[in-house]
């Protein structure tokens, strides 16, 4: 019996992965031996990620196809790598004020957020539908147990339940998709099925197109686009904090990744099939989300429908499905991580235990008391809402742009039209904070490490905003 | 007549002759049991220093033919809170797989009869191991129902615990006959008794022997490990509500499961057909072997007291399936090198 | 001759597969799903993939759906109409669902019948044994197969991370 060949493995392609995986256990093992203090495990799923972020630049002559080609390394995943890696670290300095403050003490999270970065590395990384399939499978997984992880917390045991819930079922469209484009191409490699379609044998086979719309909705649950958004209201307000940032970012630009990479990148040819769809989704994305967030009294909530209305922003980018598409995705996902972390890590300082101070009206006086606060929430928030020169405005403005070069012109006329409708919600914190006196004393803990990161976050935000050009060059490269 | 009758059945021999086979096979695993049955009354006795059914016939040979008469004729009474349906089902599920399991077992080399050579098993699938594995694992499914259908909190009890036990012990059991997989390199038990031809696996492999023996005394139920049906706790476990034939059935099942994994020790570790140089046909030293394990079943029995519920899943757990494991890896290596 | 054995196994999965969704007691629904996992075990075998076959029997009618009974008998439930009494109808949706949904399997028929069946496509000898899955799946899909792990693992750990006993 003559053996089996060995099959041809990368490792130097797959290193963040492997080296996040290697973390993720390390932090496990150390936890059993470390007792109370977890701050080792902090410090080694920090390095972790550090060390993922290096080693994600061990190729050169990019793009690289390993594993039969499953996976790529290529200028999109080289970059996505780095802002999982950012935003999980960002997650993880924040989470540990906060969570000493909630009295989570479980070590399984931090090693659930590095396997859930493996999750996003993978899914950025993946030309092949079961990759993308695990990808999005392990990222899920590690985000309703991060949901869930306050138990004593109803609300977060209803977040975590309805996530997992829908997401289930999400993941079901998902793999009906992928099974029946699978049928008619043949192959669940995504460089095949593109020349598949390239040929044009199977570009109007009803099976394919069916197969593309169930994509679609499952990518749509994923990202919380409408009208696939309503678990995320309720999952944002109940997940602690930390996780609704984590959540909101990482997650999502991995699931945009490879939602680009189906999409734009394995079907240009069929975009007016998927393209009209997709179009559709954004607008409702957007529309629904910013008129559903001016409704809103809760700060969390509002954050998550206004992450409903940029995740419309962000498909225009695949639906423009070009190279600038890619590299404002890119831009916009890693200015959107500062923005959101900002955000968010100031809605725990001002938070305190057991979800209080959650409402907008907490926030009405702060400029009083702690102006600085209150100055760089107002930066976040204006620069979700795209102004000049802020980030968000340079991202959106790439975007945009991209989309106006393939000639979506009533698209961005809409969703410039969205973004002065979101400076309404954005502005309205903002009028709390410095025109409302104060409904009751503030009392704020100004922990070091949260600081630390509303200070990498506003940095971020103030650079990209006015030097965008070495991110950008980076990003189109 | 005659000739046109073959000519027309020509094209389906292969049915034919499988049909009798499966038809034989399963006639004599049932006509086996009540004799099985009477063995291990027989042999209880002596361990436990009495005499044993020795009333009727010659050593008591005619009691397992009345005690069965009696069941058949017995009124079989179903509880008004009962799901019928699912109720009649469990016994049919738990006598189906325990024999549909035994199709793969086989018990010597092909003979030829007129011209035809036939294989001494009723299926000759070349992953019949699998095969063993998938369909006793449908046989949890007849326990289960029972318990659930009787509507009775011991019998819940008992039917859930044997589900337990069975999915804990069934990675064992794995785990120990893919050590075995690796060494001969092939699914087919017929290529594994081939490859005992010089010595056989218990040797070679004797803590995967061990390991699946244990394994394999919890799959089929049998104390130390019958804590499903422990009657000082659970009644009678998920077969107290049962009665007359269907009560007899679940015996069936458990005779015959005790049966097919005697058959597939045998297959695996001891050589199957393979006499060693004893003047003995085939056959016969593959049923001797399988009977002195049936004694080993019903010694065993006899021998050790029942362990408690808990320990039995954390012996399953913490110990036996880590113990295969090890004994996996370290097999793999030696086939590696 | 497949095709007699084909038209009674489909046929009996899809009663099965309706079965499931028509049941009004759990257990049935579980049967029913475990009787159709079956007759699709005999489709794979008819495809001459008899490994897939008995892997099918083996990890979804033997141990997923194990465990699907055991947490219905441990929930204990019954036929409870209750709970979908709750739910309130909305009978213009469901109509038009419906309607989609038949649209769209009057399209796929529509396809499926205008293709003409070829013969059964010619298959190595080796097809569907183990050693071939085995093959594919440590050379092609190896990244994927290992990567499985790593969500097992996840799974494992977030199980363990949400029932473990004590809460701190």
């Amino acid at each position: 019996m003559e053996p089996i060949p060995a099959p041809s493995i990368d490792l130097v392609s797959l290193a963040p992965v492997l080296v996040l995986t290697v973390f993720g256990i390390m932090v496990l093992v150390t936890d059993l031996f470390i007792g109370k203090n977890k701050s080792a495990l902090v410090f080694i799923s920090l390095t972790g990620l550090l060390m993922a972020a290096i080693s994600s630049l061990a190729k050169y002559d990019l793009p690289v196809y390993s594993f039969n080609g499953a996976y790529i390394v290529d200028h999109l995943s080289v970059f996505f790598t780095f802002i999982f890696c950012i935003s999980s670290a960002l997650a993880i300095l924040v989470s540990i004020d906060f969570n000493q403050r909630e009295g989570i003490k479980v070590g399984e999270y931090y090693s659930l957020i590095l396997f859930c970065t493996v999750g996003m590395v993978l899914l950025a990384s993946s030309t092949d539908m079961i990759m993308i399939f695990l990808g999005i499978e392990i990222v899920s997984i590690c985000l309703y147990v991060l949901a869930g992880i306050r138990r004593n917390d109803p609300k977060s045991n209803e977040a975590a339940l309805k996530y997992f819930l829908l997401g289930a079922f999400a993941t079901g469209f998902l793999l009906y998709g992928m099974a029946l484009i699978y049928g008619t191409t043949g192959s669940t490699k995504l460089t095949i099925i593109a020349e598949m379609i390239r040929e044009g044998s199977v570009r109007s086979e009803p099976l394919m197109l069916m197969g593309v719309v169930l994509l679609i909705i499952g990518f749509g649950f994923k990202v919380a686009s409408v009208p696939f958004h309503m678990w995320a209201p309720d999952v944002y307000q109940g997940a602690p904090t930390p996780v609704t940032a984590f959540m909101a970012v990482g997650p999502k630009a991995a699931t945009l990744a490879a939602f680009f990479r189906v999409f734009a990148e394995t079907m240009p040819e069929i975009s007016p099939s998927w393209g009209i769809l997709l179009y559709i989704l954004s607008v409702l994305s957007m529309f629904i989300g910013n008129l559903g967030a001016i409704m809103q009294t809760n700060i969390k909530r509002l954050l998550a429908f206004s992450s409903v209305a940029h995740v419309g922003y962000l498909l225009i980018a695949i639906i423009a499905k070009n190279s600038l598409g890619s590299a404002s995705l890119m831009f916009y996902m890693l200015a959107y991580a500062f923005m959101i972390f900002g955000a968010f890590g100031i809605v725990i300082l001002i938070g305190r235990k057991g979800d209080e101070n959650l409402e907008i009206e907490n926030y009405s006086g702060l400029a009083y008391k702690h102006p600085i606060l209150a100055l760089s929430m107002t930066i976040f928030l204006l620069s979700l809402g795209g102004l000049p020169p802020l980030a968000g405005f340079v991202a959106k403005f790439y975007i945009f742009s991209a989309a106006l070069k393939e000639g979506f012109v009533v698209l961005v006329i809409l969703a410039v039209l969205n973004s002065a409708i979101s400076f309404y919600y954005y502005l309205k914190v903002v009028v709390y904070m410095y025109m409302k006196e104060p409904i009751k004393e503030f009392n704020i803990t100004l922990s070091p490490m949260t600081l630390f990161v509303v200070a990498i976050a506003l940095f971020g935000t103030l650079h990209l905003g006015i030097f965008p050009g070495p991110i950008i060059a980076l990003a189109q490269y | 007549m005659i000739d046109n009758t073959i000519e027309f059945l020509e094209p389906y021999t292969y049915l034919i002759i499988g049909s009798i086979k499966a038809l034989v096979i399963a006639g004599a695993l049932m006509g086996v049991v009540p004799g099985l049955v009477w063995l291990e009354r027989r042999l209880m006795g002596r361990f436990q220093v009495r005499l044993g059914p020795n009333r009727v016939g010659p050593f008591g040979l005619g009691q397992p033919i009345s005690d069965s008469i009696k069941l058949l004729f017995k009124e079989s009474i179903i509880q008004s809170s009962a799901d019928k349906f699912l109720f009649h089902l469990a016994p049919a599920i738990v006598v189906f797989t325990s024999i549909v399991a035994f199709a793969v077992i086989p018990f010597g080399e092909p003979i030829t009869i007129f011209g035809q050579k036939i294989g001494l098993l009723v299926a000759d699938v070349n992953i019949g191991l699998l095969f063993v594995f998938a369909i006793s694992g449908m046989g949890i499914y007849g326990i289960v129902l029972a318990g659930f259908s009787s509507n009775n909190k011991y019998s819940l009890m008992g039917g859930l615990r044997s589900s337990a036990q069975m999915i804990s012990y069934e990675l064992t059991l794995g785990l120990a006959a893919v050590s075995v997989i690796a060494i001969t390199g092939s699914l087919s038990l017929t290529d594994m008794v081939k490859g005992q031809e010089v010595i056989p696996n218990i040797l070679i492999q004797p803590l995967a022997f061990l390991l699946f023996f244990t394994a394999g005394v919890a799959e089929t139920n049998r104390a130390p490990f019958d804590l499903p049906e422990a009657e000082q706790e659970l009644v009678a476990g998920f077969h107290t509500e049962y009665s007359g034939m269907k009560f007899a059935m679940f015996f069936m099942g458990e005779y015959i499961n005790m049966v097919t994994m005697s058959a597939l020790i045998t297959l695996l570790f001891l050589g199957g057909w393979n006499a060693y140089g004893l003047p003995l046909w085939p056959i016969l030293a593959f049923a001797g072997k399988v009977a002195v394990l049936l004694c080993v079943f019903i010694w065993l029995r006899s021998t050790y007291p029942r362990i408690r519920y808990d320990r039995l899943m954390t012996f399953g757990w913490k110990f036996l399936l880590p113990l295969s494991l090890f004994n996996l890896l370290v097999t793999s290596v030696f086939v590696v090198l | 001759m497949e095709l007699l054995i084909f038209y009674p196994l489909a046929g009996l999965c899809v009663i099965f597969a309706l079965g499931v969704v028509f049941n009004k007691n759990p257990i049935g629904s579980a049967m029913s799903l475990i009787a159709m996992m079956l007759g699709l075990a005999g489709i794979f075998v008819l495809q001459q993939a008899h490994f897939i076959a008995i892997l099918q029997i083996i990890i979804y009618a033997g141990a997923i759906m194990v465990l699907f009974m055991f947490v219905i008998m441990l929930l204990n439930l019954k036929g409870d109409d209750a709970v979908w009494k709750k739910r309130e109808k909305n009978t213009l949706l469901t109509v038009l669902t419906g309607l989609l949904i038949a649209g769209v399997l009057y399209k796929v028929l529509e396809i499926t019948s205008a293709g003409e069946f070829d013969s059964p496509a010619h298959v190595l000898e080796t097809f569907g044994t183990v050693r071939e899955v085995g093959t594919i799946l440590f050379t092609e899909f190896v990244l994927p197969f290992e990567v499985a792990s790593i969500l097992l693992l996840v799974a494992m750990i977030g199980a363990v991370v949400l029932a473990k006993s004590k809460v701190d």
